[in-house]
Order: C-alpha cells, then structure tokens, then sequence
C-alpha cells in the first residue's frame, strides 16, 4: 500500500492502449511491404506458394479467434470452409452470382451453421467439444459427397471466362489473387485487433484461461463462444469463397477433406496460439515447407507433408509450447508499464 | 431494522448422498463484514458457493434485498452487484494484471478505455498498482491474492464474498489484508467472509456466523460466539473448554 501512495496515479501509463496503439502502427508497413512482394518474386511458381501462404494465414487467424482466444479448440473447420466454396460455386455456376456475393452469402450460412452446431456443442469441454467437431465435419463431408446438386464427388467446375476482378478469374496472372489473399488476412488480421480491445476480446480470454472464474465477473460464457464461433466461421466461409475462386474447380475432398481443419490449425499453434501474429507466423513456416517438399519429393498422396506437421509440432511443443513468436524478446519486462 | 441485503433462507444442499448444507437460514445486513467460520468440512464453501450462484441449491432460496435470486446464475449475480474470490486464486494467466482487472471492470463499463481507467483506480486502491503491466502468472501469492480482491472490486460489488483471503499470508501481510478489508467495508461494500485464521476474523468481523456438519451452530457477535459452548467444542476444541 505504501507503495501505491509514493506512486500517484498519473504516472501510471496506459499500459494496454498503448500497446495497441503500437501494434497499428507496426502492421501498417508490414501490410504495405507484403503488398510489394509480388514485384520481387517474379517467379509464378513461388507466387503460388505465396498466395497459399497469405490464405492459410487468413484462414488460421479466422480459426484462431475461436481457438486462440476463445480456447475452444475447433477441428473441423474445413466444414465452414466448404460452405464458403460450396456456396460460391453453386451460385456462381448455376445462377450467374458473382463469387463476392458467394462470399457473403457463404460467410452468413457458415454463421447460421455454427451458431446452431455451437448451441449443443458448447456444452461440452475440452476435448469432447474437439471431437464432437471433427465428427460434425465429417458427417458435413459425406452429405456433399452423395449431394448430386453440388455435384456429388464429381465436384464442380468453373467455366472459362476473361480475367476480371468481377468474377475473380485469373488464368495465368497470380498477383491479382496475392494481393486478394493479402487483402483477406488484412482483413481478418484487423478484425482480430479489434476484438482484442473490445469487451468480447476480454470475455474470451477469460473463458479460454479459467471459465469459472470469468462467470464470476460477469462474462456470459456461453454467448462469447457463440459469437467467437460465429466470427470465426464467417471468414473461414470467406476463405474457401476465395479458395475456389482461386483453383476454379472443387470437389469434396479438395474442400472439405480432414487435411484443411488441420491446415487452419497448425499455423496459429506453431507461432502462436491466441497472438495477433502467430497465424501468420505459423503458416509463413508451415506452408511454403509444406508446398516445397511436396514439389520437389512428389508428394502426392504419399502423406509426406503429414509427417512434417507432426515432426513441427511436437518439436514446437517440446522446445516453445507457446509458439514460435515466443522467441521473440518480450517487448515489456514485467511490471514495467508501457512506454 | 432495514431489510437484509442478503438473505439464505432454510438452503439445503446435496452432492450424492452428502448433505453439504442442511436447512440453513442467515442473513446478511446491510454495510457489515460477517465471518462464516466453522471448522474443516463444515459447508463454508458450499453455503459461499451457492450465495455466489456456482451452483444451485438443492432446496431452500436465496434473496438479495427481497429478489429471488436462487436459480441465477454467478454471471448475472454478478450483474446484481455479488462479487467473490476464489480460495486458490484463479488469474487469468495469458493476461496481464491490468487486463485481469478490466475483465472485472467491463460488466459496468462496456468500453475499453473507461474500462482501463476504472481498473488503473483499482489497481491503484488495493496497492497493485505498480505491477499492471505484469503478467498475472508471475505475481507472488500474496499478490495474487490481491489481484482477485482487485477484479472482484472491479465489478462494483454491493455484496463482495471473500473466501479465506487471508489463508497463507504472513502476519505484516495478514494485516494489510484486513485493512483492506476494512477500507472496502468503509467505501459501502457489504462483506462476508469465509476464514479459518480466527485471530484475524475474530477482531475484524462485525458478526459470525458458525457452521457445524453443514447446520448453523451459531451465531452473534464475534465475543458472543466464542463463548458458545456448543461452537468452543465443535470448533475450537475440547481443551479450549478448560480455558
């Protein structure tokens, strides 16, 4: 107490605004380098694994803000993703809606689902509430599987057009769709920022690190996993929207398949669970890795890249458990304040 | 005589076949420190629990100024202005103390900024101000204690439940808790306590309220209650008879 008189409260900073403050001002260059970088790698190959990289990094900040924040470890988020490509798709191709439509209209189904699937699943914990959504997932695969409107196993294919940015069909130009994949984690990296200053932000936290605890403050558990869930479906939805505007051609497996719920996963768990750079981190590592080593060892099928995700976990779980941006200096020593 | 800020009304409480609280009546008056003591397994912390809405009782209602509030759960109590802490403090590790606080201070401040500030003045009112920016994690004992006292103050709480905030300090800390407790008290905050260290309750509680096999046994004021016989040999013992 003596401490607290000889210290007035004025110069006390602020300690958590300031922070964010900081952290604005640090993605505003990084976003705009990274808008740059197709100029230096001309290479359409390595622009490939780019986009792959800024989509995955979008696609686990998405999956982040409920795992991350919320600690409600979903994998089974390749269903969201589907409903997004899914959704495009069949608007696309069989009523002529442009795929931003798609887009939005995939992202509100993927709320609706999850909202509803979150109902009786957020009674369960931990573990339970992870298998219960790989299950879900599954079952979700199946359905379009044997669901001949949206083609059954023969999948759907988008027809040939002229570039534009209307249907989002390239041919050959890769940039247009790096930058789109940028502008996409831009997006969920922004709205991420902002839930991390707001009330939810908090409340999920409290509910990741001691949900009893948090109930006692105050924070309606279960309305905060419902709308992490929600948030964190629609740009998942949004990201499969721009996956099958990008490969043109989807079909079960290469949507909805275990293999993504991973994918969107491992990044934010190797850089970072529930940081703000840690998805990003994570699938810079991951997926060029991933991408280089199924290319030049021909890969296919042969699960190859399965084992890399697993050598990189456990070894990240082993030395880091908290992520790779661990390594990182911490930018505050304890009890310092901000700056 | 107002009415009670809080009242339990004949609660009962089962686990299985154990009766954690039988046909328990007390209440709560208005700006008070009311101790709840009792010795190990008595029902203290299922009477504190059940007034702090982690769990429902079994029978019997629990009132706050007259509302029923027995099926409400902790969240919304909360809401009502019923703040507790938790025996084995329960930080929010990924945060730092600051955040820890606001998680406390959003229930009456939705925005973050009049969030922030409402928890830098409670930082600053139990004495914890200088280490907001630390992560929760690596606070001492004693301050993590504070911490809980700091988000349960936080909350604006008419009712605040302290559950054996003393438990485990040293004597010079021991005796800044109570001043702290006392200063709450002053600020209009109504508060119970659940404590085993009975040279710190005793001079500090306005009144006790002793539990025995999950029945009040008795109580009154602190000097009416430890010359009880039934609570000098239930709690304090058979030797402390002769004495």
């Amino acid at each position: 107490m003596a401490i607290a008189k000889a210290l007035p409260l004025a110069t006390v900073p602020s300690p958590f605004l300031a922070r964010r403050r900081r952290q604005l001002l640090l993605a505003v260059p990084v976003f705009a380098l990274l808008a740059l970088l197709p100029l230096l790698v001309r290479d359409v190959y390595l622009q490939n694994v780019l986009v792959l990289t800024l989509m995955y990094a979008a696609l686990s900040q998405s999956w982040n803000i409920l795992g991350g924040y919320c600690g409600q470890i979903s994998l089974g988020h390749a269903l969201y993703f589907g409903i997004g490509a899914y959704t495009t798709s069949v608007l696309f191709v069989n009523f002529g809606i442009l795929p931003w439509g798609g887009m939005l209209a995939g992202g509100v189904l993927a709320v609706l689902v999850a909202l509803l699937l979150g109902y009786p699943c957020f009674k369960l914990r931990g573990h339970y509430f992870s298998i219960a959504t790989i299950v879900i997932a599954e079952i979700g695969l199946l359905l379009v599987h044997n669901w001949d409107y949206v083609g059954a196993a023969m999948g759907i294919q988008w027809p040939f057009g002229p570039d534009s940015w209307a249907t989002l069909q390239f041919a050959r130009d890769k940039v247009p769709y790096f930058h789109l994949a940028l502008g996409l984690f831009a997006i969920t990296w922004l709205v991420t920022w902002v839930i991390e200053g707001s009330r939810w932000g908090f409340w999920w936290r409290a509910v990741k690190d001691d949900t009893e605890a948090a109930q006692s403050l105050g924070v309606e558990v279960f309305r905060s996993k419902m709308a992490a869930a929600a948030v964190s479906a629609f740009f998942t939805a949004v990201g499969g929207a721009f996956y099958a505007a990008f490969v043109s051609y989807i079909d079960p497996e290469s949507v909805m398949s275990f293999r993504f719920s991973l994918l969107f996963a491992l990044p934010a768990v190797l850089g970072g669970i529930g940081t703000l750079w840690g998805p990003a981190v994570g699938a810079a590592v991951l997926i060029p890795l991933t991408e280089i080593t199924r290319s030049y060892l021909g890969g296919n099928g042969s699960g190859l890249d399965l084992v890399i995700y697993g050598v990189l976990i456990m070894l990240v779980a082993l030395a880091r458990p908290e992520g790779l941006l661990s390594l990182l200096p911490r930018p505050r020593a304890a009890g310092e304040g901000g700056r | 005589m107002s009415a009670p800020l809080l009242e339990v009304r004949d609660v009962t409480r089962r686990f299985g076949g154990l009766v954690a609280n039988s046909h328990v009546s007390m209440e709560v008056r208005q700006g008070e420190i009311l101790g709840l003591i009792g010795p190990n397994g008595a029902g203290k912390s299922t009477l504190f629990n059940l007034i702090a809405g982690a769990f429902p009782p079994s029978a019997g209602q629990i009132l706050l100024e007259g509302r029923d509030i027995t099926t409400l759960p902790g969240t919304a109590r909360c809401g009502l202005g019923i703040a507790r802490t938790f025996q084995v403090p329960r930080s929010f590790d990924s945060m730092t103390v600051l955040e820890n606080v606001m998680v406390g201070a959003f229930v009456r401040h939705p925005r973050a900024h009049a969030a922030q500030a409402a928890a830098l003045e409670t930082l600053d009112y139990v004495g914890l101000a200088a280490r907001a920016g630390a992560p929760a994690g690596e606070l001492t004992p004693p301050e993590k204690r504070r911490l809980e006292m700091a988000r349960a103050l936080a909350t604006r709480p008419r009712l605040l439940l302290l559950d054996e905030v003393m438990t485990g300090l040293t004597p010079s800390e021991a005796q800044k808790g109570v001043e702290l407790v006392r200063r709450v008290r002053e600020a209009g905050v109504t508060i119970v306590m659940v404590e085993h260290v009975m040279e710190v309750v005793m001079p500090l509680v306005d009144r006790a309220v002793v539990l025995h096999l999950g029945e009040v046994l008795a109580e009154g004021s602190p000097q009416q209650v430890v010359r009880d016989d039934g609570v000098i040999t239930a709690y304090l013992g058979e030797r402390h008879r002769a004495a």
